[in-house]
């Protein structure tokens, strides 16, 4: 069904980064040919094989996903030297490298490591990065996605967002025995922590800005209402508190959390069933009904200044995009025009791009729009059930819900569509992914 | 697993197509009128297997001819793709609740609207609730009093069937008529 999302898989990279715990399978689906051809070679570790973590294989599996790099294959390496000084720049020229990773992690007392890395530019010799990360066992994993934000930020320029973290819900079983679960991840989809656990549907999961919470809908007790549950760091179910905002007749969905944190916007209905978009005082609990129309509007996101929503309405027949401003009185703009179908729109974090979900020849997929200027939108994928749109917090790539062989999978996307990888759970159907602030 | 899952759904298809009810925790009261018996339409018990087995969504109905042998006939009301109106087909069973609520006053029903999967998944809770206004908007366009009626969307989150074609879609499509016990 999705044939693009199964050929191409790059690289002995998979086999390289084995011996890291794989709660996802990733399959590199659109590679980029462009790639920047960089060697990470395999970081000394200390001798107590329990202390024992690649790091590099990391390193290389996080910036070959980003489909910005194209990491050496380690068995082709002629050398492996930890430090800059050792490194013969000659060999690595001759490899096709353009930039090299050296490093090691030390053992620097009882559950304490110290990752030190250094990047060298192959042709010119130079010294771009040299870092080193303290961090306990647990943190190896987050330190080694730092390593690959530093590396992506000295050499494209742009935030590396691998140490982040994602939000996804799950179904597992099958009917009428369906399970839910809403897990927090790591960007990669290791790591992940089960913070919801239900037996009827939970929905729309969507970050705080601070990363410190999430906001969702639940169906526990057979009605829908808006939870708030702290999702601090260091995650432990037991301790985590959770909050009802919102449990008024009919529905409660969609909420999307304002750029200072301190309002939720929510779809709510009236009695007679018509969805409006409201936003909340999440102090007060005080209520701003900022759309009244008898269409469906629902979907709403945050313009980046916090005074306007973007959000998705029927209200011309099929679903389209609109904006609107929380200055009372104000009237949306319609922002899309192509196509019956355009719904779910999220911005890029430079507000730069909408990403939004349209129909094409019968199938759901993503698209972006440009939001200055005239350009027409692109639709990046070519699924058949591509849903909820998500943004990597430095804008550089798309989470979204799609379908392999008649199963849920999370696949990320290039905002420019040119790479494109896909996360495979081992857990049954996987959906509604919302990535994370840094 | 993937095998195991299409059996999952083969087994899951005949039990449906045996009459086997999906809730079966949710009881529905005394009044003889909820219901039309299933056996009316094919088996209704384990040992009643024997029931035509037509394929789902083959026709040109929408579904709703298709789903005269479910086992949620009689509760349930298919829609077209993208539809919240009432086909003429369901207007008996509109009835037939109104009937036995206006006769009930102490009864309460719940309406569930769902949708099929194509499409966002909070439009789709729109999508489904407009489905449930409509029935509630019938019931109580037949004396039904307002306060007897509960709606809730669960848009595609809760399929009756699994399946990404539109056999299963049109089974999907649909609002659950669930007394409240």
């Amino acid at each position: 069904m999705i044939k693009p999302l199964r050929f191409l898989s790059l690289l002995a990279l998979l086999a390289a980064s084995a011996p890291l715990r794989a709660e996802f399978v990733v399959q590199v689906t659109r590679g980029q040919s462009e790639a920047t051809p960089i060697a990470i070679v395999p970081f000394s570790t200390p001798q107590e094989s329990a202390a024992s973590f690649d790091v590099a294989a990391l390193v290389g599996r996080d910036l070959a996903n980003s489909g910005r790099f194209n990491p050496m294959d380690r068995a082709d390496m002629l050398s492996q030297p930890h430090l800059g000084a050792a490194i013969d720049f000659d060999d690595w020229r001759r490899l096709n490298n353009d930039y090299i990773v050296v490093g090691q992690l030390v053992t620097q007392g009882p559950d304490r490591f110290n990752i030190q890395f250094e990047l060298f530019n192959v042709l010119t010799h130079q010294r771009m990065l040299g870092y080193q990360i303290g961090t306990n066992r647990a943190g190896l994993r987050l330190a080694s996605h730092q390593v690959a934000d530093l590396i992506f930020e000295k050499i494209i320029g742009v935030r590396g967002a691998f140490a982040t973290r994602i939000a996804y819900v799950t179904v597992v079983g099958h009917l009428p025995n369906r399970h839910y679960r809403l897990y927090v991840a790591d960007a990669d989809g290791e790591n992940p922590v089960v913070i919801r656990d239900s037996n009827e549907p939970l929905m729309s999961p969507a970050w705080s800005p601070d990363g410190q919470s999430l906001a969702y809908v639940s169906f526990e007790g057979q009605l829908s209402s808006i939870y708030v549950q702290d999702v601090k760091t260091q995650l432990d179910i037991a301790t985590q508190q959770r909050h009802l905002v919102s449990a008024h007749a009919g529905v409660n969905q969609a909420p999307a959390f304002s750029p200072d944190g301190k309002k939720l916007a929510l779809t709510l209905s009236t009695r007679d069933g018509n969805l409006d978009v409201y936003v909340m005082d999440l102090t007060t609990q005080a209520l701003t009904r900022i759309t009244d129309d008898p269409g469906i509007d629902t979907e709403p996101e945050w313009s980046k200044d916090g005074q306007s929503l973007y959000f998705t309405s029927d209200r011309a027949g099929g679903p389209q995009i609109y904006k609107i401003s929380l200055t009372p009185g104000s009237r949306p703009r319609r922002l899309t025009f192509q196509g019956s179908y355009n719904a779910r729109p999220r911005i890029s974090p430079d507000e730069s791009q909408l990403a939004f979900v349209t129909q094409q020849d019968g199938a759901y997929r993503i698209a972006t729009m440009e939001l200055s200027g005239r350009a027409d939108p692109t639709v990046l994928t070519k699924g058949r059930f591509d849903v909820s749109p998500s943004y990597a917090p430095n804008g550089a790539a798309i989470i979204y819900a799609s379908r392999d062989r008649g199963r849920g999978v999370l696949a990320v996307i290039s905002s420019d569509g040119r790479s494109q990888h896909v996360l495979v759970s081992q857990e049954g159907e996987i959906q509604e992914p919302a990535w994370g602030p840094f | 697993m993937k095998r195991i899952l299409c059996i999952g759904m083969l087994v899951c298809g005949a039990v449906l197509l045996a009459g086997c009810p999906k809730k079966p925790t949710v009881s529905e009261p005394s009044s003889t009128t909820s219901q039309i018996p299933a056996s009316s339409q094919g088996g209704s018990g384990a040992g009643g297997a024997s029931t035509t087995v037509t394929p789902f969504g083959a026709d040109e109905s929408g579904g709703g001819a298709a789903n005269a042998n479910g086992p949620l006939a009689g509760r349930v009301i298919y829609f077209d793709f993208d539809k919240a109106e009432i086909k003429p087909e369901f207007a008996e069973l509109i009835t037939t609740f109104a009937k036995n609520l206006t006769a009930h006053p102490n009864l309460k029903l719940r309406l569930e609207g769902n949708t099929d999967e194509r499409g966002t998944r909070e439009y789709n809770i729109g999508l489904g609730e407009r489905r449930a206004q409509a029935v509630r908007r019938a019931l109580m366009l037949q004396g039904v009093a307002e306060g007897q009626l509960t709606t809730v969307s669960y848009g595609a989150e809760r399929p009756a069937v699994e399946g990404d074609d539109e056999a299963a879609w049109a089974q999907n499509r649909r609002v659950e008529l669930v007394y409240l016990p």
